[in-house]
């Protein structure tokens, strides 16, 4: 028995691209088979989404008041009462990934490899360290469940071209009622999710208040990118929190990543690794970003942004 | 609340330059700068601030780890930490077996809450607060970034990828902390003479009968893909034309 289930993430009415990407890593592991559990209320279209992602062999939809919404005390012993049948267990490395799989792992008694970034044999695979400042190559024990969390910036979503069948699930496990949702404050627009934008505008401390960073989203506008944030400008707040990148914020990996005001502290850049280009405007000719930026351009980002506007997409 | 309980993991310092060794055996950690790891200073802050306003009695710090982590205790004291427990061992434990082992703490000590950090920045796992929550079949809030005390709960503010959640829990709880959470207070030199004198509790990891033999194999430490150094231009005009050479039509 060498199949694979996946924790699907999805925020009611769509799956979030992680998932389609944990697929991708799945499908390194030769596995005999990919199933995908989804655990909501009310999500028969999630459930048919993922019915759609290339690879996937069998949806397992678990579909239940108390699984709507994303507590991890409340999907963990699910996930750990379906586990049994599986070799892998996989979630993506994202904060409901993050959050889920590790409770999902000391349920079933076994440790967890978290932030998959390579799949180099049935039990072996690359992780990052120190912030990824050293890749480290894991290999699992033989026996027991593989749970672990696929770090998504490392995969292409596979393609929604699949047609695998849904099943309604249902477990035994006792559900929990010490942890109660009570909202979930958003305030993302509708620009392009970071994590999956193709180009990304970013800006540092050096935008220097919240409403200087309407340049910021005025430009990714104009070129149709989502925007991020470094740490330092999430808590002068000038932006929300959701909008960090690096370590502690999220880890992206468009084709573009414009920063403007960011002095490329390690944390920041990384979020930032596997961008395709990245291009950094910077007032301080020192400024570090600059020693891993494709492009570099010593300036005011003030001056900067407005000629930049004039000649894109324009 | 009367007592809480947090847990300190020493690291190398998130200022220091993290480097392989040569012989790809593990990174360079020999004469680096040691700290508690930023996560778990956010943590005990939080907790240090929960006494001061009343709503607990007692902060315990808990560390696992060699003698040398007597250092990072010795800062957890002066930050003002009550007691101090040394859990020694010679060597590293995975996020489960440190849960298991903290799971030993709690049925000893009975915190109404456990408060760790999200993440350790050594091994990155972002593991042990959850298993940790597992296993003594208790609520989890991870990625804290406000904390407010209520009658036998807990109401948490989350950071996660699609903004704040809030969640209630009851108590007894674990929560990890995010870096908004607070900003860790300075120690001040007399409280640092004071925590000299305040002893530390240290218990032999293997008194608890817990396997913390790894059970993962770390077979090969390397760098990590170096970007090249790119190209520098004078102007917008240069900037623009260097983005269409590498096709970006914007
Ligand atoms: C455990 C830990 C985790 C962390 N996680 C993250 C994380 O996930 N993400 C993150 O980003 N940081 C993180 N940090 C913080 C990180 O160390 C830096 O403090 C932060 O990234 C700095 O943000 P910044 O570059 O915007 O600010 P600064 O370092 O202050 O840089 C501002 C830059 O703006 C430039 N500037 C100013 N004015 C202008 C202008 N008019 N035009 C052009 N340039 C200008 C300046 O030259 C300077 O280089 C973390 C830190 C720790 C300890
Ligand atoms: N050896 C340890 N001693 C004490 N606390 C630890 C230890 N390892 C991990 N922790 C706690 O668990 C948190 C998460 O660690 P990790 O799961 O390794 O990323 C840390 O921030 C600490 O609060």
């Amino acid at each position: 028995m060498k199949s694979v289930l996946i924790v699907a993430e999805h925020d009611g009415s769509a799956l979030n691209p992680s998932t389609a990407k944990t697929v991708r890593c799945a499908q390194a592991l030769a596995a005999d088979s990919i199933d995908v559990a989804v655990f909501g209320s009310g999500i028969d279209a999630v459930a048919a989404q993922a019915a759609r992602l290339n690879g996937v062999n069998r949806v397992l939809s678990v579909d239940r008041a108390e699984n709507a919404h994303p507590l991890a005390a409340v999907i963990a012993p699910q996930v750990a009462a379906l586990a049994p049948d599986y070799r892998y267990v996989f979630g993506p490395s994202t904060t409901f990934g993050k959050d889920v799989m590790p409770r999902v792992a000391a349920l079933l008694g076994v440790g967890q490899i978290s932030d998959i970034m390579e799949v180099l044999s049935a039990d072996t695979f690359q992780r990052p360290i120190y912030a990824g400042n050293a890749i480290v190559t894991v290999r699992a024990p033989a026996d027991g469940p593989i749970v672990a969390t696929v770090r998504v910036a490392s995969f292409r979503a596979v393609a929604e071209d699949g047609s695998a069948s849904v099943e309604t699930a249902t477990t035994d496990a006792t559900l929990p009622t010490h942890t109660r949702f009570v909202e979930l404050q958003s305030d993302t627009g509708d620009r392009p999710d970071l994590q999956v934008a193709n180009v990304v505008v970013s800006g540092g401390r050096g935008v220097g208040s919240k409403e200087k960073f309407d340049l910021l989203y005025a430009l990714a506008d104009r070129i149709g990118a989502g925007v991020g944030a470094s740490r330092a400008a999430v808590d002068a707040g000038y932006v929300p929190n959701d909008m960090q990148v690096g370590q502690t914020g999220k880890i992206i990996s468009p084709n573009l990543y414009l920063a403007f005001g960011i002095s490329g502290a390690i944390q920041h850049l990384t979020g930032i690794k596997d961008a395709g280009t990245i291009v950094a405007v910077n007032k301080d000719p020192d400024a570090p970003i600059f020693e891993i930026a494709d492009i570099g351009l010593v300036g005011d980002l003030f001056a900067v942004i407005p000629e930049l506007e004039k000649q894109f997409g324009g | 609340m009367e007592k809480i309980m947090v847990c300190l993991k020493r690291v190398v310092d998130y200022n220091v330059r993290i480097r392989v060794k040569p012989d790809q055996s593990g990174v360079v950690t020999e004469g680096v700068k040691m700290s508690i790891n930023p996560f778990d200073e956010i943590a005990l802050e939080e907790a240090l601030r929960l006494r001061e306003q009343g709503k607990a009695t007692e902060v315990l710090v808990v560390t696992i780890g060699s003698a040398d982590c007597q250092q990072q205790l010795r800062t957890g004291l002066a930050m003002g930490a009550d007691r101090a427990v040394l859990i020694e061992s010679d060597h590293d434990v995975e996020p489960l077996a440190a849960a298991r082992i903290l799971l030993k703490m709690i049925e000893k000590e009975n915190p109404d809450l456990a408060l760790l950090g999200k993440q350790a920045i050594d091994d990155d796992c972002n593991q042990t607060a959850q298993m940790l929550a597992a296993l003594w079949d208790r609520p989890q809030a991870t990625f804290a970034s406000k904390l407010e005390v209520n009658d036998g709960s807990l109401r948490v503010t989350r950071e996660v990828d699609a903004g704040l959640e809030v969640i209630d829990v009851d108590l007894p709880a674990v929560v990890s902390s995010d870096l908004r959470l607070n900003e860790p207070r300075y120690v001040k030199l007399p409280d640092i003479m004071k925590a000299k004198k305040k002893s530390i509790e240290t218990i032999a990891i293997d008194s608890f009968g817990v396997d913390t033999t790894p059970a993962f194999a770390v077979t090969e430490y390397a760098a990590p893909p170096v970007r090249g150094k790119g190209i520098m231009v004078d102007d917008v005009a240069g900037l623009v034309d260097a983005l269409k050479e590498k096709g970006f039509s914007l």
